[in-house]
């Protein structure tokens, strides 16, 4: 399926949401991540499924004022 | 001792995590700021990276808490959605709420601040708003449910020191019993000290501790100057005055004419 992650848009093999980070290498307990504009808590990664042309935001810490 | 929201510190220094030479600097500077709170952000992590995680354990190992930012969002449902998702991480209620209204001089937007900091506050939020010098807007964010202000001085790493001290003491005088920090705009300790005179509560750097050009040398620098302007606080400092006042006593002065 096609996917606008951070910004781009790529496709991936993938219908849930942790499938999607596992298939793009993301993994770490400091990820956040976000559904067309929605938080989604990393407990529902699994159960999140995911449409064609979502927008999916993966975050994670950096250094901030 | 202060105490923000619920939590009492010691260190009277916030101290931003961005722009330093180098991890290691970032920590020294930490370590001799004496601060036991730091700002983080969030940005994207490009696939496979692993750059996030090591910063994230860099700040973990420093002990410090951590006050997460939204830094860089210029809309109401930006800095909402990336409080949530800085909660997500960093497991802390606690937000420098910034929604930011003009690009050059990162002048707040402080009616989506308001906004934002009401909807972040019903949510459970612990909101630290960086705001302006003006009351009316710090009275709406009382409102909204912030118990804490963050009023900047000057632009955002403008380094120029109070430009309006005048607002700065009305701002003191009129919420006096909530915490203030100053954010933004300090640029050497002498600001530091000088809104700590006036009776700030607390104040929160970056770019005057990462820009120096010995940063850790810098934190330490900031942590005594504010330090001694919350002493000369305490102890009451005089107020200025036009004429001259002899400090030595002309009672018994000899005459020889």
């Amino acid at each position: 399926m096609t996917f606008i992650i951070n910004g781009e848009e790529q496709d991936v093999a993938a219908t849930t949401l942790a499938d999607l980070l596992l298939a793009l290498d993301y993994e770490g307990d400091w990820l956040a991540t976000a559904v067309n504009g929605e938080l989604v808590h990393r407990e529902d990664r699994a159960g999140f499924s995911l449409g064609a042309h979502d927008r999916i935001e993966i975050l994670s810490p950096m250094q901030g004022g | 001792m202060l105490k923000l929201y619920d939590i009492a510190v010691q260190s009277r220094l916030l101290l931003g995590t961005a722009r330093y030479p180098s991890p290691s600097i970032l920590a020294e500077a930490v370590r001799r700021s004496k601060t036991e709170i730091v700002t983080v952000s969030l940005r994207r992590e490009t696939s496979g990276g692993k750059s996030g995680g090591a910063f994230f354990e860099l700040i973990r190992d420093l002990g410090v808490r951590v006050l997460p930012n939204t830094a860089g969002c210029h809309s109401v449902k930006e800095a909402v959605l990336t409080a949530k998702m800085a909660r997500d991480v960093f497991r802390t209620d606690w937000i420098k709420l910034e929604v930011i209204g003009h690009h050059d001089t990162l002048q707040p937007d402080v009616f989506g601040l308001v906004e934002a900091a009401r909807i972040l506050t019903d949510e459970g939020f612990q909101v630290f708003p960086y705001t302006t010098d003006d009351l009316v807007v710090a009275e709406r964010l009382l409102e909204a449910g912030c118990r804490v202000l963050m009023p900047w001085c000057a632009p955002i790493g403008s380094a120029m020191g109070p430009v309006n001290p005048t607002a700065l003491r009305s701002f003191r005088a009129h919420f006096p019993d909530v915490p203030l920090i100053v954010d933004a705009g300090i640029g050497r300790p002498s600001h530091a000290a000088d809104v700590m005179e006036r009776g700030y509560d607390a104040v929160l750097l970056n770019t005057a501790v990462a820009g120096a050009g010995d940063p850790a040398a810098m934190a330490e620098a900031f942590a005594l100057a504010i330090a001694a302007g919350r002493l000369a606080h305490k102890a009451v400092p005089l107020e200025p005055r036009d004429m001259a006042v002899p400090s030595t006593p002309v009672i018994g002065k000899a005459v020889f004419s």
